[in-house]
């Protein structure tokens, strides 16, 4: 299996890389097509998308609402296109509903393909190195993931992993 | 866990000097001195960054009044080893996802052009 790489590249950013088994204009749909997105970005169990509109051109909006199925909580986040390569490369700012991080993100999706595979970089940068670490800090969202990697170089050499 | 202990771990573990002496901690208990050894760096700097270590529980100190060795306290590790794991997990159940669609749009593809 294909495995989550998480990095943080520059002190205001986060970066994932992940490799997926399919040419790239289908990663790229199932970015930009509202009913293929609803399909897989959906966080923990028990969750559902039931807002994903996309208006796909520099300048226009999407907007993500997700449901808990059980007790009805909603969390919602949205933000603008500035960049559109088709299938290569976007690039569009964020910003969750009741965000804990000052400011808006800008998130940079790159889609690398070989041989029939594709390599997704997706590349998010903060306001600022605080608004960053507070997403580290609060372990929200693919901030915490950065912090997981300092903890897995940490433990790989930790023969005492096995005593926690 | 509470978040401000997470906090503190976080805060703890970012700088490297203290994922060293973490390290070093793994493989026993040492004292002020011994920690300092293998760093170029003086007893106070080392102590303060021991410091930081011990409010994050991340340490404690032996019971040997001398050499007041330091050893690690692995289960605040640990607790936020698995509460970040849950958050990978999360991306990865994501992208899981993402393989499975995958499979279906490559599927369609090929029945489209044959």
């Amino acid at each position: 299996m294909e495995t989550l790489k998480l990095t943080t590249p520059s002190d205001r950013e986060i970066a994932m890389t992940r490799v997926f088994d399919a040419p790239r204009q289908l990663v790229f749909d199932a970015h930009t097509k509202p009913d293929l997105v609803r399909q897989w970005l959906l966080g923990p169990p028990g969750w559902s998308m039931p807002v994903c509109e996309i208006d796909l051109r520099v300048g226009g909006k999407y907007r993500y609402v997700w449901r808990h199925d059980r007790d009805g909580t909603e969390m919602g986040m949205g933000g603008v296109y500035r960049e559109i390569v088709p299938p290569e490369r976007i690039v569009n700012t964020e910003k969750f509903d009741e965000a804990w991080y000052p400011g808006e993100a800008v998130d940079t999706l790159v889609l690398a393909e070989r041989g029939g595979r594709t390599t997704l970089t997706l590349t998010v940068r903060y306001e600022s190195r605080d608004a960053r670490d507070a997403v580290l800090k609060s372990g929200m969202e693919s901030g915490v993931a950065a912090s997981y990697d300092r903890l897995a170089e940490l433990l790989a050499s930790t023969p005492a992993r096995g005593r926690a | 866990m509470h978040i401000n202990r997470l906090n503190a771990t976080f805060a703890a573990l970012a700088h490297p000097t203290r994922r060293a002496i973490l390290a070093r901690l793994a493989s026993g208990e040492a004292s002020v001195t011994e920690l300092a050894e293998p760093f170029a760096m003086s007893q106070p700097a080392i102590s303060k960054h021991l410091k930081v270590l011990e409010r994050a529980g991340l340490i404690s100190r032996g019971r040997d009044a001398q050499r007041r060795p330091r050893r690690l306290e692995p289960k605040p590790l640990g607790e936020a080893t698995k509460w970040l794991e849950r958050y990978r997990r999360l991306w990865e159940g994501n992208y899981q996802r993402l393989d499975a669609l995958l499979e279906q749009l490559k599927a369609k593809e090929k029945e489209w052009k044959p």
